[in-house]
């Protein structure tokens, strides 16, 4: 079995982001980037099932300027065998839709024949949570979102738990299929100085969208990026009953 | 007196008529909300969505499951829809995304709504996307404001910047934040039942096996308007009953850090995400901005902590500098 792990460098989810003066977009100079987080927990579970011999692959593929290479590494330390870099100018990666990168992935699957798709249920910058499913679509292939557990159950199908709203799910899925990846599927691992150095020999393969004959179109337009409104302390109160007097006096009890 | 006259002139403003009608049957083919419901009930987040839905043209709401013929005449009745589709099959008695988008890809074909909509939950994420694929269109997701029927406002970096996009899709799939938006009143409506055109559901990649849902008579922790929410300092499972004492007073739902989520005090179902309330009272939690991205929405925050300079208290209209452990009994007994 194969699997393809879509990765996504992104703002470090620890930095404070600073939304630009000119209203274009949030700072991104000088700023620590890393692997997005829900990617890092796909990526695990993906080596996991390469762990247990349930996939003889791990195929890392990245869509970005040349930095997301440096994410692809990681990828590699972390236990891809190897990576497809499809890489774009930072202006367009900064604008690129889901359903783009969803048609490109699309492609990518058709010529490595993946038996499972990995990716994080969303990436932390556009929070946009789409990519899975809209790749799911293109392909026809079930999916399995928000995936807290992963187990194999055939050489054809796979038992998914799911997180869903007000508690769990759990389906059967046939492959080939699409997964994401919910916080709680598992802790990802640190990778090793010598995985990382052992990383630098692993293949990574560049390509470029028209390689897969897709033209990125731009459909949702940014019209501006704003800071959210801020909210400011109220100030203390001295005790239970004080603060009890304030929200009768707010209405909200 | 020549007909052929007359009977040509008024051909010629029937055609007029026709063009007119069809021009703007062509523009205006209004929106289609996709219900969510658990079988028996309608989940609160389908009338927010009927609501937002409002602002963009004539409703049509889309019913998916088995035997859900009560709750397409629960969903007729809501105020200001007009047309309530019935996909009922075997296939999609559990609403697995795959057979749900299968539904509404055979009714958009037919329709060809401007829009195509619902609510930002599990079940909303999971079909409009997979949707959109079959359509070439790019999904707006999680709305917190509508500006036109192609300009909307979306919250990114877990909130912290809050992103205006004007959307060229050749079909709008959107879906909205539930707390975003109030809800439809739940009468005055007088929508027209009927069923929704047949649907190839022979893929079969997919099975329900299981559910397992959070009992409780509390409210929804999604569409709760009162969040009662406990962090680490709560200190243990057994603390955390009085976290629920204080939430039965106030009818509210119950929230968690995540920290009180991994030390195991609660199930990770009560973990806070991206919300807004009318209140949250956040006891004996720090204000990570992982979690201040979750609540900080709320109408009202109240905050309980012991140590004044934790960062919680900087968006809190009401703090107290209190040990949690008198501070709850204590408030519990004064409501």
């Amino acid at each position: 079995m194969r699997a393809l792990v879509a990765v996504k460098r992104v703002i470090d989810y620890a930095i404070k982001v600073r939304v630009k003066p000119d209203k274009t977009g949030v700072v991104k100079e000088n700023v620590q980037h890393s692997m997005n987080p829900f990617d890092e927990i796909a990526l695990e579970e993906a080596v996991r099932l390469k762990e247990k011999q349930i996939i003889k692959e791990v195929v890392a593929v990245s869509l970005g300027p040349s930095k997301s290479q440096e994410t692809l590494r990681t990828a590699l330390a972390k236990g891809a065998d190897r990576a497809i870099h499809v890489e774009m100018e930072e202006a367009t990666a900064e604008k690129i839709e889901p359903l783009f990168v969803a048609k490109i992935l699309r492609r990518i699957a058709e010529t490595e024949k993946p038996d499972l798709i990995f990716l994080g249920k969303q990436a932390i910058d556009d929070d946009c949570g789409q990519t899975a499913q809209l790749l799911a679509g293109l392909l026809n292939w079930p999916q399995a979102m928000y995936a807290s557990v992963v187990e194999q159950e055939s050489d054809k199908t796979f038992i998914v738990t799911r997180q869903v709203d007000g508690g769990r799910e759990s389906i059967r899925i046939k492959i080939p299929a699409v997964i994401s990846a919910d916080l709680r599927l598992n802790e990802p691992r640190y990778a090793t100085l010598p995985n990382i150095m052992k990383a630098k020999n692993k293949p990574l393969e560049k390509k470029k969208p028209a390689d897969y004959g897709i033209e990125i179109v731009q459909q949702t337009q940014i019209l501006e990026v704003t800071e959210p409104p801020k909210r400011k302390s109220g100030g203390f109160v001295e005790d239970v009953p004080s603060l009890v007097v304030k929200l009768k006096e707010m209405g909200v009890v | 007196m020549d007909y052929r006259i007359i009977r040509e002139r008024d051909e010629n403003r029937n055609q007029k008529i026709l063009f007119f009608l069809k021009h703007i049957a062509f523009r205006f083919n209004g929106t289609l909300v996709l219900a969510e419901h658990t079988g028996d009930k309608l989940n609160p987040i389908t009338l927010s969505a009927v609501s937002a839905a409002s602002k963009l043209g004539e409703i049509s709401v889309l019913v998916a499951g088995t035997n859900v013929t009560k709750i397409a005449e629960q969903v007729a009745k809501v105020e200001q829809v007009k047309r309530v589709f019935i996909a009922d099959h075997e296939k999609l008695k559990h609403q697995l995304p795959e057979y749900v988008a299968k539904a509404v890809e055979t009714l958009q074909k037919q329709y060809k709504f401007d829009h195509v909509v619902a609510g930002a939950s599990t079940f909303g994420r999971d079909v409009l996307p997979r949707v959109a694929a079959q359509f070439d269109a790019s999904p707006v997701t999680d709305i917190i404001a509508i500006h036109s029927d192609d300009t909307f406002s979306r919250p990114t970096y877990a909130g912290n910047a809050i992103c205006k996009v004007k959307s060229n899709a050749p079909v709008k799939f959107l879906t909205f934040r539930g707390t975003a938006f109030k809800s439809a009143k739940e009468s005055g409506g007088s929508g027209k039942i009927e069923k929704a055109p047949e649907t190839d559901f022979s893929f079969d990649g997919v099975e329900f096996l299981s559910q397992e849902l959070l009992k409780s008579e509390r409210p929804d922790l999604q569409s709760a308007k009162v969040v009662v929410s406990g962090g680490r300092a709560v200190g243990s499972a057994d603390n955390f009953k009085m976290i629920y004492e204080l939430a039965d007073k106030l009818k509210a739902a119950v929230g968690a850090s995540r920290a009180a989520v991994d030390a195991g005090y609660v199930s990770n179902e009560l973990q806070i995400g991206q919300t807004g309330k009318e209140l949250y009272i956040a006891i004996g939690i720090s204000g990570a901005i992982q979690h201040t991205a979750g609540m900080k929405d709320s109408k009202v925050i109240v905050a309980i902590n012991k140590d004044p300079d934790a960062p919680i208290f900087e968006i809190a209209d009401i703090g107290l500098k209190a040990d949690l452990h008198k501070a709850v009994p204590e408030l519990i007994k004064a409501l």
